[in-house]
């Protein structure tokens, strides 16, 4: 499958893990697809553009510039040197701005509407705009997204990728507008959200990230902003290839129970489907580097007789054109059903089915422990906490692991005893509640 | 898969209330009559029993001494040659090779010069027919006639025949839409009939047909049936049938890499006068040897060695009739049964299973009742696969005495038609006329029946020609 044409171009490569066999009479059928991206990206000559020619990458820094980022004054000077080892991580020839974000957005650097191209010159340019960045003012999340699809939609380009930080709650603006907000950018760049301190909202940065296909994440002492920072903007430079859509084609009388990533996170892609054709949806990916991501597909297939089988979905990677053009199929696997009176095989579960089920149901339960926690219904957060210890260790999620272990003591793990904690750090507590959903992979 | 011999037919009866026709224990309609024999008692429903391989090695007991008067198969091994005749005697020495022109020897691979005497079932194209080919049931079927000579037999099979060129485009199931690249429909993506669901072959007086069953999602049986001939010219016809082992992976592969080799083996070796068995024998090692072959390498779909599923496997059956001889070889419960054509004289099964039952049944721990009532007795002791103990090919040579046709199948055959005489029933009376149509009529008996597993018979008739006048 080597493709000379097109270097940079990332080879998809879809691998379908599942227990095709069904009981008489079963209509469930669950399968783990996984999908590799390798040959793009980071793995590319570094300064080649993007592919197909049409343009490279652009990022815009959000920065949150409200007043409180003065308390501690340790976030803003945090803040502003993350933001200067962000755009020194930024390859030459990618388009970059920096915003800064208050109850309004304002354009720091190039300050023209539009993006600059980094170099040598305008990598110091910036930062030398970023010593200006000083606290006061509100927080309106949306206005900075709005603004930074303004800057990503001036220049033509093939990667389109945010990065935004804040601090505090979304106060200035009310949730409808920042919904409306994400409802427009969905689709036009991705986006990865990061809590600095502890005064912010767990569900508004995590819900920025899953809207616009990022990552979500804590960083509790600003110090550690600046590594943060890089490591995103070292990522977002990996991608080669943006507007990735699953696409499940299922045939005539088949339901779609749901369709998840499960790993690297659980992201529930059910409700984000757009119809592509006659029973074919496609469900977002957002942008592909060097990386594998699971997706926990199930569907509900008509009965039918012992000995039948039939194909129960086909799932596929296709490319989107932004420009318009076709879409280009990237890789495909079959998702099967086969029906068989050998009990043994019909009810024994796919590995891969069941971790990731006990991942997604991880996820769930340290939600609803917390949320339970937080209203005050102890003996609930115990039972779904110690249900969460107890499917972190059978998992082998050694990191949600030690972050539980943080928020309860752990008597047994193996049964899910534990206690809640007098004392909880509120750092760990939103640590623990932004990481939830991240998941580890089946050993093979 | 045999299913556990019941003292009388489930649905109690042995003959129809009807028309007084004999029954099996499978029936379920009165074959002459039509009589609804579920309407007498419930009929007994069998559990399905897949062809399963033991896989965590048991420690057996020393089997005791075979006794002289046993009247079980014995189970030969090749240094036994020259074998036993029907009656459990030595062969008269030498008596068994090619008589007449001195066999040609090893090397000389082309046909015995002069003419081939008449009735020679065979040309030079079809030696490459060892390898089970569907396209050869569409030459034996042609599409003008939807349907082979029907036998004169009720039981007639109901499988779909094999795809024409032209409906391979609409789906089968539903009708409406086109078939995909991958074998699926575009719109209810129900999966095509293959190629291997259903296979019939004939090549002279050799004929064999294999099907999927009606509970199985695929055919993991395969088969090839040859005609050949011996250095003098005299014929010789073989058939080798296998049973993929379904616990493992690619059991239709390693059936069908067994099948191919082995009856290549056999094509090569009869027509340099290698003595039956002896071919027999490096047939079974030949066909051991392709399917370990089968471990090493990766699967169609590029997945690498799964250590929870373990290597291609399945059993080997196989039978050669030349010169006067019947030789059979076998490794597993696939099985070949004698029927002279003279229903009068007795049948009777010439292997004997590598299963448990049957290793419990031979070792004198359990009775053939117990053995096989257990829930273990399926499961087979001897396979051809990488991870096979140890191959041990048996092989055993017959003297038939009168003429009949030799009845080599897997367990979903004999699943329907366990005992010799049970089996003498299911043959057509005129099968060593019309190889091909028995063999129809005896895969529509294993389907009538419930058609659990894949079902694969290959016919072989054996015609004894009197020094004077017949005797049949």
């Amino acid at each position: 499958m080597a493709n000379f044409s097109k270097p940079t171009v990332p080879q998809f490569s879809v691998d379908v893990y599942q227990n095709e066999f069904l009981p008489e009479g079963g209509r469930e059928v669950s399968a783990i697809v996984t999908v590799t991206s390798t040959g793009g990206g980071t793995s590319g000559a570094a300064g080649v553009p993007g592919y197909a020619g049409g343009g490279s990458a652009g990022v815009v820094i959000m920065v949150d510039c409200s007043g409180s980022m003065d308390y501690p004054a340790t976030k803003m000077r945090g803040a502003r040197e993350a933001t200067a080892a962000a755009v020194d991580t930024l390859r030459d020839g990618t388009s970059f701005a920096v915003v800064a974000g208050t109850h309004v957005a304002k354009e720091v650097y190039p300050g023209n509407g539009g993006l600059a191209v980094a170099d040598s010159r305008t990598r110091a340019e910036a930062k030398e705009a970023l010593r200006s960045l000083s606290a006061g003012g509100g927080t309106a999340i949306g206005t900075w997204l709005r603004l930074a699809d303004r800057l990503l939609s001036s220049a033509d380009l093939a990667i389109r990728h945010g990065i935004l930080l804040t601090d505090g709650r979304n106060e200035h603006e009310s949730p409808e507008e920042l919904r409306a907000a994400l409802d427009a950018c969905a689709g036009r760049f991705t986006c990865d959200a990061r809590g600095v301190g502890t005064d912010w909202e767990v569900k508004e940065v995590t819900g920025i990230a899953s809207a616009l296909l990022g990552t979500a994440d804590i960083v509790a002492d600003p110090a550690g902003l600046a590594v943060d920072f890089t490591t995103m903007m070292e990522q977002a430079m990996g991608k080669g290839v943006a507007d990735v859509v699953l696409r499940l084609w299922t045939p005539v009388g088949v339901e779609i129970g749901y369709v998840k990533q499960v790993a690297p996170t659980v992201e529930d892609l059910t409700a984000r489907r757009t119809e592509a054709g006659p029973r074919a949806g496609d469900y977002p990916t957002g942008s592909w580097g060097d990386e594998s991501r699971d997706y926990h597909v199930s569907v509900r297939v008509p009965q039918a007789a012992i000995g039948q089988e039939m194909l129960a979905a086909r799932v596929s990677l296709i490319a989107l054109d932004p420009a318009g053009g076709d879409p280009r199929p990237l890789s495909q696997g079959l998702v099967r059903a086969v029906w068989t009176d050998d009990l043994a095989m019909s009810t024994s579960i796919n590995p891969q089915v069941a971790h990731y089920t006990g991942q997604a149901e991880l996820a769930d339960v340290i939600q609803q422990g917390l949320d339970a926690r937080k209203s005050g219904d102890r003996d609930g957060a115990t039972a779904k906490l110690g249900r969460a210890v107890q499917l972190a260790a059978a998992s082998g999620n050694a990191d949600t692991a030690k972050l539980l272990s943080k928020v309860v003591d752990v008597v047994d793990a193996a049964t899910g005893t534990v206690r809640l904690k007098a004392k909880v750090a509120e750092a760990d507590e939103m640590t623990l509640e932004t990481r939830s959903t991240k998941t580890v992979r089946v050993k093979r | 898969m045999s299913q556990k011999p019941k003292p009388k037919p489930s649905h109690g009866l042995a003959a129809c209330p009807g028309c007084a026709e004999p029954l099996d224990s499978g029936d379920r309609f009165c074959g002459a009559c039509g009589y609804d024999l579920s309407a007498v008692p419930a009929a007994e429903t069998e559990p399905d029993r897949p062809t399963v391989a033991i896989v965590t090695p048991v420690v057996w007991p020393a089997a005791p001494p075979r006794e002289a008067g046993s009247l079980s198969t014995a189970t030969q091994h090749p240094g036994d040659l020259p074998g036993t005749d029907s009656g459990g005697r030595d062969l008269p020495t030498m008596a068994v090779r090619t008589d007449g022109p001195v066999p040609a020897p090893p090397g000389t691979d082309t046909p015995p010069s002069g003419t081939p005497p008449s009735g020679t079932p065979t040309s030079g194209g079809d030696f490459e027919l060892a390898a089970p080919d569907p396209r050869t049931a569409v030459q034996v079927d042609p599409p003008g006639s939807p349907q082979p000579a029907p036998p004169a037999h009720p039981p007639q099979p109901t499988q779909p025949p094999a795809a024409a060129p032209d409906a391979a485009a609409l789906c089968v199931a539903c009708r409406a839409g086109r078939v995909d690249t991958d074998g699926y429909c575009e719109n209810c993506g129900h999966a095509q009939p293959r190629e291997r669901d259903h296979m019939e072959q004939e090549l002279g007086s050799v004929a064999a047909v294999s099907d999927r069953g009606l509970r199985h999602h695929r055919n993991e049986d395969a088969f090839a049936v040859s005609a050949t001939t011996l250095p003098d010219g005299s014929p010789a016809a073989l058939a080798i049938v296998c049973d993929g082992v379904s616990s493992a992976t690619r059991p239709d592969e390693a059936s069908a890499a067994a099948a191919q080799a082995a009856g290549a083996s056999l094509l090569a070796a009869l027509p340099r006068g290698i003595h039956p068995q002896q071919a027999m024998h490096e047939a079974i090692v030949a066909a051991a040897e392709a399917v370990n072959s089968l471990a090493e390498e990766p699967g169609p779909d590029g997945a690498e060695h799964d250590p929870h599923r373990n290597s291609p496997a399945c059993t080997i059956v196989g039978s050669v009739v030349a010169d006067g001889l019947l030789v059979v070889g076998w490794v597993g419960d696939s099985r070949v049964y004698w029927v002279p054509d003279d229903r009068t004289t007795p049948a009777a099964r010439l292997t004997e299973d590598d299963s448990w039952a049957a290793q419990m049944v031979a070792a004198g721990l359990m009775n053939e009742a117990e053995a096989y009532a257990d829930e273990r007795a399926h499961a087979i002791t001897g396979w051809l696969g990488a991870d096979a103990y140890e191959l041990d090919p048996h092989t055993a040579a017959f003297k038939p005495d009168r003429s009949g046709v030799v009845v080599v199948c897997t367990d979903g055959l004999w699943n329907y038609a366990e005992g010799a005489e049970d089996m003498a029933r299911a043959v057509p009376p005129d099968a060593a006329g019309r190889p091909l149509g028995a063999a129809q009529v005896l895969v529509g008996h294993a389907l009538d029946g419930g058609g659990h597993d894949n079902i694969t018979v290959a016919l072989l008739p054996f015609t004894v020609t009197p020094p004077g006048a017949g005797s049949a």
